[in-house]
């Protein structure tokens, strides 16, 4: 297992910076705005940004918290269940346009069913989706309207966001996982 | 989802016969997943496509409205197939055996069986007859573990916290298998149970399962956090085991002015009520009943139980 970090400390708060402001540029109005993290460190990433347009722009967004275990795909592949987070969405989705927070980008499957899980939620009037680290190896057509950094990997390495609230550091590492000995 | 966060309790159960079965943290695992699928219930559209290629036969051999609806409604609001099946208009009154009942069901290729049936340890055979994971729904006078779970998370909602609160059971402890999965259930989580009812309706031993046993209401009230009312089951017992409701009622009855006597406990009560036998209509309406908590968390339990036990197919 060998580890490197790409990211970390007051440069990876550039990025967290740069995407507040990009969350912010389409817009007259932010009235519609609201931000939804994807559990467990996408919400940390959420908040952060979120920290970051109330410092800049003075506004306070709607913040919410989402949880996709129940729409995932892979249940039929795993003896033990994944268990299950909170999801608090404390406002009404109508008509609201989302953006959508999540750590890595990988296969496209969480964001499916990320978006599967809003529509149960109502109807926004549009969602974005925003990652952290794209790393490509997609199994389904999605990409990212927002992207914290590319990082274009092997598959046998694995991309770590890590938060404060979660590992007690911002940082983004890549992984190479040890092949297997023959 | 990161491989980091894979890292979740590993649930180590395939059927929820028994609480007996389960330990400390397996409960608390279950009450903790509960907590996430009540959420599910407030939602514009609380439906979720979790179990949509899962087929769940409900068995049931004795009569039930609460747990029979409230296990439908969690498995339709997963998205699950669900086949309900009473044994009064069944093959069973031709004579079919249980064993082979099941084998015919199984063979429709079904994932989950609930069971109810007036034989203890019935869900257990079926366990050991199929592939099927079972989930208890009451077996005789043994257990009911999701009455169990439901009854344990209500009193968390409601209280906050478990280890050390005190709790008395009151009524048909004989003949009761909710008691039994809640005794098994409460005094693992660190709980004290104290059992109160007629002489007639209280086991030898009960001792042994860790619990006190008292024949005075006024005494236990004034002792409990929570106070739970059983309903007396006329259908299990062959009578004679009390004079009347009316004098049931007198010394076991928990009435209006117990709630000014001892203003702190919370009353619950597994339903259906027997209204003027075990509670004055005043305290099952009262504001410090949770009788229909229990009703919507019986939903959540059930649907957490359900999500844990779906896990991937043996190979």
């Amino acid at each position: 297992m060998k580890a490197q970090t790409l990211l970390s400390g007051e440069d990876l708060d550039r990025t967290y910076m740069r995407l507040a402001h990009q969350f912010v540029e389409p817009f007259d109005k932010l009235d519609h705005l609201a931000i939804i993290g994807m559990q467990t460190r996408g919400v940390d990433i959420a908040r952060r940004i979120h920290k970051h347009i109330r410092q800049f722009f003075s506004v306070e967004l709607p913040m919410g918290v989402l949880d996709t275990t129940f729409y995932r795909d892979d249940f039929r592949t795993k003896m033990r269940m994944p268990s299950v987070q909170i999801t608090d969405i404390p406002f009404d989705l109508f008509g609201k346009d989302l953006i959508l927070v999540d750590d890595v980008l990988y296969t496209g499957r969480t964001v499916r069913s990320a978006m599967d899980a809003l529509m149960s939620f109502g109807r926004p009037a549009s969602v974005r989706f925003c990652c952290m680290v794209d790393r490509g190896h997609r199994e389904l057509p999605v990409t990212a309207d927002y992207v914290g950094m590319f990082v274009p990997t092997h598959l046998n390495e694995e991309i770590r966001v890590e938060t404060m609230e979660q590992d007690g550091r911002n940082a983004i590492l890549v992984v190479k996982k040890e092949e297997p000995k023959t | 989802m990161t491989p980091q966060e894979e890292a979740a309790y590993d649930f180590p159960h395939r059927h929820l016969l028994g609480l007996k079965d389960y330990s400390a943290d397996d409960i608390l695992h279950v009450l903790d997943q509960a907590d996430k699928f009540l959420e599910i219930l407030n939602r514009p559209i609380p439906k979720i496509p979790t179990l949509r290629d899962k087929t769940i036969v409900n068995l049931f051999y004795e009569n039930s409205t609460r747990t029979r609806l409230s296990f439908e409604m969690a498995q339709k609001r997963m998205g699950a197939d669900v086949l309900n099946f009473s044994s009064s208009s069944s093959s069973v009154q031709k004579g079919e055996s249980l064993k082979d009942t099941i084998r015919n069901i199984e063979s429709m290729k079904i994932d989950m069986v609930v069971v109810r049936h007036p034989s203890p340890g019935a869900p257990h055979f079926i366990s050991r007859c199929v592939d099927a994971a079972i989930l208890n729904a009451g077996d005789g006078a043994h257990e009911h573990p999701t009455q169990a779970l439901l009854d344990i998370f209500s009193i968390r909602e409601k209280t906050g916290r478990l280890k050390g609160l005190k709790v008395v059971i009151i009524g048909d402890i004989t003949h009761s298998r909710v008691v039994r999965s809640n005794i098994i259930g409460m005094t693992r989580l660190g709980m004290e149970v104290m059992v109160c009812g007629p002489r007639t309706m209280m086991p030898l031993f009960i001792e042994e399962l860790g619990v006190t046993v008292s024949y005075d209401l006024e005494a236990c009230l004034e002792w409990c956090d929570v106070a739970m009312a059983l309903r007396i089951q006329l259908e299990r017992q062959g009578g004679g085991l009390f004079p009347s409701q009316r004098e049931y009622h007198e010394k076991f009855g928990i009435k209006k002015r117990h709630l000014r006597e001892f203003p702190d406990f919370t009353i619950m009560h597994p339903g259906p009520i027997n209204r003027g036998v075990e509670l004055e209509s005043e305290v099952a309406d009262s504001p410090r009943s949770i009788i229909l908590n229990q009703v919507t968390n019986g939903l959540a339990v059930r649907m957490a139980a359900l999500y844990l036990l779906s896990g991937g197919k043996r190979e």
